[in-house]
């Protein structure tokens, strides 16, 4: 077997061990509409968390995309307050994802700034940005908004999938394209393999980094879109610490946070394994929620450790920013 | 037979940086179908060379041609579309990639849109087994990059350098972590490529390689064109010469001085038996005496600064022991070294020597205070009171001693760091390159000021490529080649003899 | 003047400066002092306790940025922190009204100060001997820190009764906050080893060149492996203080976006991300510019929520001046301007 699949592999493992332990310990945990809740409840996580791993795969890193997703989720109420007309209020906030990552991405490559500083002030800007609109939730109340959020879409019996849902499965699709047969995806990979030896190989390194970032600030927005059918609201208090679970989600789906190896289904495992953590804690009923984030600083530990082995074990020099 | 034809040709290229020369008037000329050897020590600027050909750099002044029409790279890429194309020691395949991806990146084959568009992969490997296999390399395209032994790696980023139909291949230090039989295959390439015409320039420091693969040479030294040679009329001892040989005409012999190195029957200060690191150094043993100076000679990769880290605990050893004094030491860490009484100065001072934004003062404080340790401070008033003198003893060209050091001419930098470890009144002390990047006059106070050490009961071991500094100061030379030992010499030894040490596996 | 103006502290005072200038402008009574109920009393006076638990955290956060690492983690632990003084001491009532501790009050801060170390060494180890990035170690413990003293206090807030923890951040001594003597010490503690040891100038080699420190024989690891555990510490203190002020522990919210404050407390003082060269004054008028910022904002009448986005402005302003490449530029701009 390819050694690059290992990461992927232990990922999967992992997925089928936990359901295989849920399916054990609890009843009904095996229902197909489970697992699809699994993509349901985490649409938006795993849009974003997409996005991540492009970001990621080129050794950088974005802080912002949680305060991203409210800003979305803002700015989509207010004009659909205004009377906006849905999709164009869709299309807008995409372009202004867009753009935001794109300036991000600017930043740090022509000055050569800390993606993990620039992401963070960008992190400060975009929930300033929330508070600025409104402190309180403004509720959507626009019909088609509600037409899509009620929408279910069978996928065999007694299963259904959200739009939401779908959006996800369909962006991890054409996100799996691009890194896998595009020149675009190849140069993120070559860039975290090694940007002086891609610079030296004529690769378009600068583009493509303002690229993956504005691509970040897509899924964000993309991702906020598919918040506010979940949530009907624009507040701007959703997705805190969201860039963390996308972080969570990319390394355990087997992403190396150092760049340059990892896989857009892996990330989806991930997702699909937060997912199934959280759920396998609701089921069990006793223990409290927060066990969540013990398990995921857990996982994260060891999936860390694992890659320090996987690279060598050679210290790196101590830098401050990802 | 007529010449072959010329490809290219650079005449008096002259390039300078701030603060130094790094090229001046120097000619290089390429034929096809040609293995041509670039050769110089450290500083005789044949990657400033290299670097113009490939337009990283312009030159300041000389001219380029290629097959008779002037051109002026002005990037790597740029060059590679004239025809120029060059394999740096630094260029490495990106280790998360396939081996085809490596070959074609930038250049994959695509998928018609009516058949889904994308890269198409099936066609990238078919593309790069085919150049591959063209080139007599035997390598499954499909695997990853990374964990290939360097040596297949290296042939897999020659082959993507010739990919482009490159006229001028220049490979920089290609065999530096070869074993033998990787090296044989690599030759095995270069000759496919020279039999189709390419024009090949070879930098190594290995000289039995530039004997078995090169069919001319070109020697640098200090940034100038020395001669350019054919292989079999200049042998060895003449090409070592050639490299080292000393520029200033008749050097004053420094009375060698006949202190005695201390107590005769006295334990040796330093020895070190069987100590060896893989892949940097064989197993050797050395020894250094209590007021006595021992040079370490040998050229370029030899081993010389591999040694001195093994000895201060900077790298792991893999074997061997270190005794002080007749006393097993555990050195394990630098700081260990130092509180055994050792002193390092090493070679590259920008990258392990000097802290930049710290003060002249600080610099020169520092390993003092890590002797030390944390709580017995060294009182501004006494950092001040070492420094100035130590300032003063050396002839250091400072605004004030609290001057951030990276201020400091490269020069006065180096002496600043000798300063350093003078401060801590070391019982050994290495010097890796002291004199590198410092003016005549001043190297001639560092050598006395070498001397007044010893003969203060330090004992010294003095590293440098220029072998006749080496023979001018050292009670006993100690000579490297390719790693290991090649033999000792005892004081009176001329520069000849360690020449003769050097070469004689060379001989063809 | 040109040296004056060349001095680490110059712009960050001068900006302090402006602000305080600012404020007195836009309120009238914004410098004055009066003497209340036993001590001090004044706009300057909340700044300074409102920035106590800041400038404490930041100080440690200093000394790690020096040695060219990063801890995110430190909200986390003050929220740990905060959560085992608050089990230390319980939050009951006797039967007699009187309010007892449940174990003595020096236990239950000495217990909190241990644990808030220990998070502190493991983040070291994990960047010492584990090797991994600093950001990624102390993410770790970010994700995972909240978690655990949300698991401590049991997802509820513990309110704490026994009044003489109160000192900590509400009390008053001489006149001047308790918050306040506690951060002064600290840094007077710190300036105190700075001056008297080595560790000022061995923490500015390793973070000025590795490299070079390793080979002056600096016992680099050990002495990272401290500064990341006494940055621990700091936010441990931190934790109680925050806790003490507020009479409670709040897993979710103590500490929340602390991190980002102080590392743009750090930058704001003039210590380079990049490591080496460092300076504790300018961390702690880091801290009171962020502070007086806040306050400022809020006596404007002026939406906090403004204040997300001013220090946006902030770290952006702060992050392209420290880079080359953009001060290269605005050379070039500016003579192209001149000519």
């Amino acid at each position: 077997m390819n050694r690059r699949l290992l990461p992927l592999t232990v990922t999967i493992a992992l997925f089928i061990a936990m359901a295989v332990f849920g399916a054990i310990r609890y009843d009904g945990f095996l229902s197909p509409q489970v697992f699809l809740n699994l993509l349901i409840d985490n649409a938006f996580l795993c849009i974003v968390a997409v996005g991540m791993t492009f970001v990621i795969l080129s050794g950088g890193i974005d802080l912002s995309v949680g305060a991203v997703i409210a800003l979305t989720t803002m700015i989509s109420a207010s004009l659909l307050d205004a009377g906006w007309n849905p999709y164009a209020a869709m299309a807008l906030v995409l372009v202004l994802g867009a753009s935001f990552g794109a300036l991000q991405g600017f930043l740090i490559q022509r000055f050569n700034l800390a993606p993990f500083l620039v992401t963070l002030a960008g992190m400060f800007l975009a929930r300033g940005c929330c508070y600025l609109i409104s402190t309180e939730s403004i509720p959507i109340d626009d019909a088609t908004y509600a037409a899509i959020a009620q929408a279910r879409i069978p996928v065999g019996p007694g299963a259904s999938l959200t739009i939401g849902g779908l959006i996800a499965l369909a962006v991890v699709a054409i996100a799996m394209r691009i890194a896998h047969s595009s020149e675009f995806g190849r140069t993120v990979y070559a860039i975290g393999g090694g940007e002086s030896s891609a610079r030296l190989m004529g690769l378009a390194v600068d583009s493509t980094r303002i690229g993956v970032y504005l691509l970040s600030g897509a899924c964000a927005a993309l991702g906020g879109i598919v918040m506010t059918f979940y949530m009907l609201s624009g507040y701007s208090l959703h997705a805190v610490g969201l860039e963390l679970d996308a972080i969570a989600a990319v390394v355990i789906g087997g992403t190396l946070l150092a760049g340059g190896v990892g896989y857009v289904a892996g990330t989806l495992f991930g997702v699909l394994i937060l997912g199934i953590i959280q759920t396998l804690i609701a089921f069990d009923g006793s223990l409290s929620s927060w066990w969540t984030k013990i398990v995921v600083g857990a996982l994260l530990l060891l999936f860390c450790l694992l890659q320090r082995l996987f690279e060598g074990r050679t210290p790196r020099s101590a830098q401050g920013t990802a | 037979m007529s010449s072959p034809a010329i490809v290219l040709r650079a005449r008096d290229i002259s390039r300078a940086f701030p603060g130094v020369q790094a090229l001046s008037g120097v000619e290089l000329t390429l034929r096809a179908g040609e293995v041509h050897a670039l050769m110089g020590q450290n500083g005789a600027g044949k990657s400033t060379l290299i670097k113009v050909l490939t337009g990283v750099h312009a030159p300041d002044a000389g001219s380029i041609e290629l097959s008779g029409l002037l051109v002026s790279p002005e990037s790597p890429i740029h060059a590679q579309e004239l025809g120029i194309s060059a394999v740096h020691q630094e260029s490495h395949l990106l280790p998360n990639l396939s081996v085809a991806e490596n070959i074609c990146a930038g250049r994959y084959p695509r998928r018609p849109w009516t058949r889904g568009g994308g890269i198409d992969w099936r066609e990238t490997e078919r593309r790069a087994a085919e150049l591959l296999a063209s080139l007599g390399i035997n390598l499954d395209v499909s695997q990853l990059a990374g964990p290939l032994p360097a040596a297949l790696q290296q042939l897999a980023t020659v082959a993507r350098a010739v990919s482009t139909d490159a006229r001028v291949l220049i490979l920089d230090e290609p065999t530096s972590s070869l074993d033998a039989d990787e090296v044989q295959a690599l030759f095995a390439l270069i000759r496919r490529l020279r039999d189709k015409g390419v024009a090949i320039l070879f930098v190594t420091h290995f000289l039995d390689q530039v004997y078995e693969i090169c069919d001319r040479m070109t020697v640098l030294r200090n940034g100038r064109f020395v001669g350019e040679y054919a292989c079999a009329r200049l042998d060895a001892h003449g090409l070592i010469a050639a490299m080292v040989g000393r520029e200033v005409a008749a050097a004053e012999k420094t009375a060698a001085t006949d202190a005695a190195a201390g107590d005769a029957a006295a334990p040796p200060v330093l020895s070190a038996r069987n100590i060896s690191r893989r892949g940097q150094l064989k197993p050797m043993d050395i020894e250094l005496k209590a007021g006595e100076v021992l040079g370490l000679a040998g050229l370029l990769g030899s081993g010389r600064t591999e040694l001195a880290r093994l000895l201060f605990a900077l790298d792991a050893r893999d074997t061997g022991d270190i005794h002080i004094d007749g006393q097993p030491a555990e050195l394990d860490h630098p700081a260990d070294a130092l509180q055994a009484g050792l002193g390092f100065c090493p070679e590259d001072r920008k990258h392990s020597g000097i802290v930049a934004d710290l003060s002249v003062r600080e610099n020169i404080a520092l390993a003092l205070q890590a002797r030390m340790g944390l709580t017995k401070f060294l009182k501004l008033s006494e950092q001040r009171q070492i420094a100035e003198k130590l300032v003063a003893a050396l002839g250091i060209k400072a605004a004030s001693i609290e001057t951030p050091i990276g201020q400091l001419s490269g020069g006065n930098q180096q002496k600043a760091i000798i300063a350093r470890w003078l401060a801590t009144h070391p019982r050994v002390l290495i010097l890796d390159e002291p004199t590198r990047g410092i003016d005549v006059a001043a190297k001639q106070e560092l050598m006395n000021e070498i001397l007044e050490l010893a003969r203060g009961g330090t004992a010294v071991l003095f590293i440098s490529a220029e072998i006749d500094e080496v023979v001018r100061v050292s009670d006993r030379i100690m000579v490297l080649r390719d790693r290991a030992k090649a033999g000792e010499l005892p004081r009176g030894a001329d520069e000849d003899a360690v020449y003769s040490m050097i070469a004689a596996s060379h001989q063809p | 003047m040109k040296r004056l103006t060349q001095h680490m502290l110059f712009w960050p005072a001068v900006a302090l400066l402006l602000l305080l200038v600012a404020s007195s402008l836009f309120n009238a009574s914004f410098l004055a002092l009066t003497w209340r109920d036993g001590h001090l009393y004044g706009s300057v006076i909340d700044i300074l306790n409102r920035a106590a638990p800041l400038m404490v955290v930041s100080l440690g956060m200093t000394l790690v940025i020096a040695v060219r690492g990063l801890d995110i983690s430190v909200g986390a632990v003050v929220a740990i922190s905060a959560a085992v003084v608050a089990l230390m001491i319980g939050g009951s009532f006797s039967a007699t009204g009187e309010v007892q501790s449940a174990h003595p009050l020096w236990m239950a801060l000495a217990s909190a100060l241990a644990v808030a170390a220990a998070c502190g060494l493991w983040n070291g180890l994990l960047v010492v001997k584990a090797g991994m990035q600093p950001i990624v170690a102390t993410l770790i413990l970010m994700v995972a820190g909240r978690g655990i003293a949300q698991l401590l206090t049991g997802g509820q807030i513990i309110t704490v009764y026994y009044a003489p923890f109160f000192a900590l951040g509400n009390g008053y001594l001489l006149g001047l906050p308790v918050a306040l003597w506690i951060a002064g010490s600290l840094w007077a503690a710190l300036h105190l080893v700075m001056s008297r040891t080595a560790l000022g100038l061995f923490v500015r080699s390793i973070g000025g060149n590795p490299e070079a420190a390793r080979v002056a024989g600096v016992r680099s690891s050990a002495i990272t492996l401290c500064v990341y555990t006494f940055c621990g510490l700091a936010a441990g203190i931190a934790g109680l203080i925050v806790s003490s002020n507020v009479k409670s522990a709040d897993a979710n919210n103590a500490g929340q976006l602390l991190e980002l404050d102080a590392i743009l407390a750090v930058t704001l003082g003039g210590t380079a991300l990049t490591g080496g060269r460092f300076t504790l004054a300018g961390t702690v008028i880091g801290a009171l510019i962020i502070q007086t910022l806040t306050s400022m904002i809020y006596s404007l009448g002026v939406p906090p929520e403004v204040n997300l986005v001013v220090k946006a402005a902030l770290v952006f302003a702060v992050m392209l001046l420290q880079s080359a490449e953009f001060r290269q530029l605005a050379v070039r701009l500016a003579r192209g301007r001149a000519t």
